[in-house]
């Protein structure tokens, strides 16, 4: 742990807003008591990827070096979850709603990338933040630096509604029905931690989209996706569900074509009840809510959706987000004015950075600069360079995009040169932005675990090859997409791109070779429009001469204008397939082509045995468990008041432990118990005191139960707490909070929960 | 004022003709052997990057990396996790650990890459620790020059503040004559 993560805490103190401080005030005693063996490794697993601290390759504990298997010599602690060692480097993803960002978050961002990991910020497929080789005792400390200026890794992992993506140009394209910002964001607040998105089996993404033709928000391809639509002049979303990549992917299928505005949060919430209770949770490899829609059918889903819509009590939540959100948008810095004529002496990269990454906004004199990242990664030096130029030329308006990349929006036309001049002294004049170059891949073998090919290797290896002659290639290449994936599991969303790969494994001469599937087939436009289908695997090192061929072929057969989407239809696979098999036989032995046999940018001899247990699919863990894993927390909170020479304290956060503990218990016969501890002790008391059913003689535990109705009759008496009162209160909460378990355990072994 | 986390860095002396993805063979070597005292876990290739971090052999209590930061090529020790002793001791051992992986790369790549002993920089890389600020400079001046001078063994150096935008962490330039 680093040295100063006290001295964050001091220094951050009142600046991080609630509840997020006391979320992570609360996130740093779970690492604590699970230091000390206190909390279930599965709980506390599905508790930090919840808090978006994510597990990384090799972190449990072995590592093949290209011979053999080692085991890396680790200290011996307490796992940070099944089989992942706690000293193992980690991922942390970091939330970024709707892909928006302000200049001081990107500075924060960029002493992360320099205190915490290796110097790099890398933005994801899903327009979030990644930092890598995360210890995962610093996290709170990286939490708090982020809470400080807005931003969360709250629900960035596990199974939760994941971050909120939203077309990065919304608000200044010319082609939208509207700018979605606002609703994303407004979603993102309603969802966040929302006590009914909590018990999922699986993820569950949203997406937002402007329109319905461009690819920007690829609402078809999230569990929910939202397209902005209006109604005899009225707002609203045409609302989709239950669409998804992974490994079985799935086209969303129409909730509704029109939900109205104010309607749109309540019918998610509805949605997301629906899923939490009738979702599977079990086998996760049929739990995401595409799954329940296959099951049901569309039309029974959306019976059962609208049933539960209308069942809800109302929360004034629906509206006031939306109020709220309705008085945040985006405004210049500098007045408009059109672009100048290109300078005669313009550098042949300028020219073409005005050709790729520089687009008109909707509102005239403006325009979105796009700044493309290699692989998605920047330096620290460069977020700062990034920020300045930002605040420098416009109001710090910036989005990070699915292609991994940022958009710097509000430029005006007269400063495009010297945003230009800015961004190359700061190595960020890449030209090419969302064409054959700005290839796009998931962390692959690099960082994840369950990598089988290396996709950045891949990428940038064609990045290298590409660079010199990429435009000099036929327009309708330069426009083609390329998404590389390390495994089938699609995190760099192959199954939407022109030229889709992902990794798998083939023995060639008796050894395993690292390959790629070419998948193609696959369409960006229309939200993801369309999924591609695999047609041969090919060494890895032959993907670039199958690229070659497969864009040679498609300039020689394509008629006119067709694009690349079309022209697969029109030809179909078979002929792909025909030009590639030449790269799949006869392949050479080790002695003549040894390069065969290891993976791009990995002297290693290829090896699967590196794949670990991903945990995309998190733990599945009841909300009995993490409410009364929180109770036990805020015990152990209290024994830290109580140390600081807090008895107060110490024996009021006492008292709130056993409500805690009291509400799991509830929870579990009556979903929507509120905080308020009058309802909780009636409910708790009739339900479970009353009924016999929390008595269990060989515990004691009504003995135990008169603690908890003597704590709460005493609290509202302002009580003071001396020390040994203090204690005495947290011995008794300790021993209520077992009670609580005990009882949870009968009933669960007896009958199934919930009435 | 407690100095942790410290890097320290060693710059490459005239133009270097190792291609340092040379470097991720020679680094993989050293996580399979655990040749370091710190144990190592990966080897990171961010040569994509302009100006960055270069290769990285990453490991849990330290790193060693063929670093591009700034544009200026060097080898470079990043200590994370904290050190008992006292602020000179960790100055010497960043630097120690440093020149030895210096060592193991030019012994590796003979006459295709030189690093200067001379020619350093230490960072501390903790915003809290030490803000990149004169006060910083004016609190830890002692102590580094009294760790580069252990390190050296002579007190013939020039140590300065690198000061500037004081969102970059705070850093100190070492030039010695021998
Ligand atoms: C069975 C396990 C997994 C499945 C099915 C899965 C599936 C997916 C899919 C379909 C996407 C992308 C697109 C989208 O929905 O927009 C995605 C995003 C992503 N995945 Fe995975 N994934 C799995 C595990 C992992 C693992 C182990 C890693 C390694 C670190 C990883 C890294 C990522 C990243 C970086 C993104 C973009 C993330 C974001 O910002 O939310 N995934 N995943
Ligand atoms: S596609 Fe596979 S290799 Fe790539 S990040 Fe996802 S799970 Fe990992």
């Amino acid at each position: 742990m680093k040295a100063s993560q006290d001295l964050w805490k001091k220094l951050l103190q009142g600046k991080i807003a609630e509840p997020l401080a006391s979320e992570i005030d609360a996130f740093e005693n779970e690492i604590e008591l699970r230091k000390l063996g206190k909390i279930d490794e599965k709980v506390f697993a599905e508790t930090r990827l919840r808090r978006g601290a994510y597990g990384q390759r090799y972190d449990n504990g072995q590592r093949h070096d290209g011979t053999e298997s080692r085991k890396l010599p680790f200290a011996d602690k307490p796992t940070k979850g099944p089989g992942t060692v706690w000293d193992a480097p980690g991922m942390l993803r970091i939330k970024v709603p709707f892909g928006g960002l302000n200049p001081a978050q990107i500075e924060v961002m960029a002493e992360l990338a320099d205190e915490y990991s290796d110097g790099i910020a890398h933005i994801t497929t899903r327009q979030d933040f990644q930092l890598h080789f995360i210890h995962i005792e610093n996290t709170p400390a990286i939490m708090r630096r982020l809470g400080a200026v807005g931003i969360t890794s709250r629900e960035a992992c596990g199974n939760a509604v994941r971050n909120v993506t939203g077309c990065p140009y919304a608000g200044v394209c010319a082609c939208e029905t509207f700018d979605i910002t606002p609703y994303a964001r407004a979603a993102m607040l309603f969802l966040l931690g929302h006590p009914d998105a909590q018990e999922f089996g699986r993820k569950f993404k949203p997406a937002f989209s402007g329109c319905a033709d461009q690819a920007c928000g690829l609402a078809y391809m999230h569990d929910i996706g939202y397209i902005a639509a209006t109604q005899q002049g009225a707002r609203g979303f045409k609302v989709v569900v239950g669409g998804g990549l992974g490994a079985v992917p799935r086209q969303a299928r129409v909730l509704s074509e029109f939900i109205p505005l104010e309607e749109f949060l309540p019918v998610t919430q509805a949605v997301c009840r629906i899923y939490a209770r009738h979702g599977e949770k079990k086998n996760r490899n049929q739990a995401r809510i595409k799954f329940l829609v296959d099951k049901w059918g569309i039309d029974k889903f959306r019976e059962e959706v609208f049933a539960e819509r209308a069942k809800l009590k109302p929360d004034p939540r629906w509206t006031e987000y939306l109020e709220a959100a309705l008085k945040e948008g985006e405004t210049a810095l500098r007045p408009g004015a059109d672009l100048p004529a290109t300078p005669a002496n313009a550098s042949e990269n300028l020219r073409h950075w005005l050709k790729s990454n520089v687009k008109p906004q909707r509102q005239k004199g403006y325009y979105t600069a796009t700044v493309a990242l290699p692989l998605g990664d920047i330096t620290a030096e460069q977020l700062r360079q990034f920020a300045d130029i930002a605040r420098r030329y416009t109001k710090g308006t910036i989005r990070t995009t699915v292609e991994q990349n940022f958009i710097l929006r509000w430029v005006s036309g007269a400063d495009i040169l010297a945003v230009y001049e800015a961004l190359h002294a700061a190595d960020l004049s890449g030209a090419g932005a969302n064409n054959i170059l700005d290839i796009v891949a998931c962390p692959g073998t690099d960082t994840c675990k369950l990598g089988i090919s290396s996709s950045r290797g891949l990428a940038g290896e064609l990045r290298t090859r590409l660079a010199t002659k990429s435009f000099q290639m036929d327009q309708a290449i330069q426009n083609l997409h390329i998404k590389i994936s390390g495994c089938f599991n699609s995190c760099s969303q192959h199954g939407v791109a022109d030229l889709g790969f992902y990794g798998s494994s083939r023995t060639v001469n008796g050894i395993k070779v690292p390959h790629f599937q070419v998948v193609v087939g696959g369409q960006w436009d229309n939200n993801g429009g369309a999924y591609g289908l695999p047609i041969v695997a090919v060494p890895t090192k032959r993907i670039p001469d199958a690229i070659e061929r497969i864009t040679g072929f498609y300039l020689q057969e394509k008629q006119k204008a067709e694009n690349f989407h079309s022209f697969i239809k029109r030809v179909g696979k078979a002929p792909i397939r025909k030009l590639l098999d030449p790269l799949v036989e006869n392949l050479p032995t080790p002695d003549v082509e040894p390069g065969l046999y290891t993976d791009w940018g990995d002297p290693r001899s290829y090896s699967i045995g590196d794949i670990g247990i991903g945990e995309c699919s998190g733990e599945v863990v009841s909300r009995f468990q993490f409410e009364s894993t929180a109770a036990e927390r805020m015990v152990f909170e209290a024994g830290l008041y109580l140390e600081k020479g807090d008895a107060q304290q110490a024996g009021e956060q006492a008292y709130k432990a056993m409500l805690r503990g009291a509400k799991a218990l509830v929870q579990m016969q009556y979903d929507d118990v509120g905080n308020d501890p009058a309802e909780i002790v009636a409910e708790f008391t009739e339900r479970f005191h009353d009924s016999g059913l929390f008595a269990d003689p060989s515990v004691g535990a009504a003995k135990f139960a008169t603690y908890f109705f003597d704590a709460h009759a005493a609290a509202g008496t302002g009580k003071k707490f001396t020390a040994d009162l203090a204690h005495q209160q947290i011995t008794e909460a300790q021993l209520f909070i077992d009670a609580v378990h005990s009882c949870y355990n009968r009933l669960r072994s007896a009958a199934p929960a919930k009435a | 004022m407690e100095l942790q986390h410290l890097i320290a860095k060693f710059f490459t002396v005239g133009d270097s003709k190792l291609d340092p993805a040379q470097v991720v063979n020679l680094m993989h070597r050293w996580v399979a052997k655990q040749s370091m005292p710190e144990m190592l876990v990966d080897v990171a290739e961010l040569l994509h990057v302009p100006k960055g971090p270069g290769v990285i052999a990453v490991g849990n209590d330290a790193d060693y990396a063929l670093d591009h930061t700034d544009g200026r090529w060097g080898v470079l020790y990043r200590r994370k996790s904290t050190l008992a002793g006292t602020n000179a001791d960790r100055v010497v051992q960043a630097l120690r650990s440093a020149a030895a992986a210096a060592q193991l790369i030019e012994d590796e790549f003979k006459g295709q890459i030189t690093v200067s002993r001379h020619d350093f920089e230490l960072i501390v890389n903790d915003r809290a620790l030490a803000p990149n600020t004169p006060a910083t400079f004016a609190a830890a001046k002692a102590d580094l020059e009294a760790g580069v001078k252990a390190f050296l063994g002579h007190a013939d150096f020039k140590l300065e503040a690198q000061g500037g935008d004081p969102r970059r962490r705070f850093a100190v330039s070492v030039k010695s004559a021998k």
